[in-house]
């Protein structure tokens, strides 16, 4: 490493923040890039699995509910993707890497949702588990991605909200509308456990060696099971996982391991709902491509 | 294919905070570019009013330099410490679990 990239790592590692104009080493924007890039490509993909649900959900409120998650969704992926574009990859590149499968967007995208209770879960643990993830990128060493988490873990915050009230609803009716919800339960507890990553060490993880992430994907993974476990236990619902404990003297949660494998499998694009998910994603794009090409003019 | 203009985004939080960086959107002109910052910083009523820069429109001086070494002008140019321990001491007024 040269002495002017092992400068720039001291700076980061100290708690130094670097802005959209200043030198960085090629490893240090190549690895950004990548990261916040799936991060847009999440968000984008994270819309699919609600969107399904709009003309199904129950009640006007949840349909006006759900749309303005999706709202926000697509509004993180345009914020996010801006950022990248500034870090020297255009939106156009991103998306294309994205419908061709090149990128990786998070586990949790490559599943369907079933029932009802499917987008109560999701709504209400998913995103806690994401939330998780991005309060520690609010100390992202790059600033304007650490900016914009601001406002996403700000609108963050009504969804999770909308989505226990939904997992509350239906916990609280009939015998059927329970077993709804235990059995979407029963259905994501893995991807939930896959969500936050192998547990690679920080000082393993380049990502948290240039501070780009400011957390181990395990501390991630124990604060997640510290807030929520006993959220879902009070409401009577059962985690499918026997193992699933805390250990009194070290305050660490054990549990089933999870298959690593089968989360590399999913992120590359062999989840259950992965082809389909893409396949509609490359549609839209064609769909919508006439719409680009007239704002665009206007550019010219 | 050009995407357009890059604008910066500043918010106000409530009215009398000081506008602070939001982001940024990118718009073929500033009709476009105000209906995307709506949308993006907006739409939940966080701000009472944002302001729209076009990037090349922002003049930005980051260097400071301090050649003469100017720090008597400034609190970080004293040190007290030392001098307020020896006259605590001198005028009997020394408490006795200061540390130095």
């Amino acid at each position: 490493m040269d002495a002017r990239t092992q400068e720039f790592l001291g700076y980061v590692q100290s708690g130094g923040q670097v802005e959209t104009g200043d030198w960085m080493p090629d490893e240090y924007r190549a690895r950004l890039v990548k990261f916040i890039e799936m991060h847009g490509n999440s968000e984008l993909m994270g819309v699919l699995p609600e969107r399904d649900w709009i003309l199904r959900a129950p009640t006007l409120q949840r349909k006006l509910a759900l749309t303005a998650k999706i709202q926000d969704e697509v509004g993180h992926a345009q914020l996010i993707y801006r950022v990248v574009e500034d870090l020297g990859k255009p939106r156009s590149s991103c998306l294309d890497d994205l419908v061709t499968g090149k990128a990786k967007f998070h586990n949790v995208f490559h599943y369907p949702t079933r029932t009802w209770g499917d987008v109560g879960v999701i709504a209400w643990l998913v995103d806690a588990a994401a939330i998780v993830s991005q309060k520690a990128l609010l100390k992202c060493s790059y600033a304007p991605y650490a900016r914009i988490m601001k406002k996403i873990c700000w609108e963050e915050s009504f969804h999770i909200l909308h989505g226990r009230d939904v997992i509350l609803a239906l916990v609280t009716g009939t015998q059927e509308q329970f077993a709804l919800v235990q059995e979407a339960l029963d259905r994501w507890w893995e991807p939930l456990m896959h969500f936050h990553g192998n547990p690679i060490p920080a000082e393993e993880d380049p990502m948290f060696v240039w501070r780009i992430k400011s957390q181990a994907n395990e501390d991630a993974r124990q604060e997640f099971l510290d807030g929520y476990v006993s959220q879902i236990r009070e409401l009577g619902l059962t985690i499918p996982d026997p193992k699933l404990r805390k250990d009194e003297d070290s305050g660490v949660w054990l549990y089933t391991e999870p298959d690593w494998e089968k989360l590399r499998a999913v992120v590359t694009g062999h989840g259950p709902a992965s082809e389909e998910r893409l396949a509609f994603r490359r549609l839209s794009r064609q769909d919508v491509a006439w719409v680009e090409r007239v704002v665009l003019a206007e550019a010219a | 294919m050009r995407s357009g203009v890059i604008y910066e985004v500043f918010r106000q939080e409530r009215k009398g905070q000081p506008f602070q960086h939001a982001g940024t959107v990118t718009a073929p002109n500033e009709r476009f570019a105000e209906i995307y910052a709506r949308e993006q910083f907006g739409r939940r009523q966080e701000s009472v009013a944002l302001w729209l820069v076009a990037r090349d429109e922002i003049n930005e001086i980051a260097e400071f330099p301090d050649e003469f070494d100017l720090k008597y002008r400034r609190v970080d140019g004293y040190s007290i410490k030392a001098r307020l321990r020896e006259a605590r001491e001198r005028a009997g007024t020394l408490v006795s679990d200061e540390s130095a």
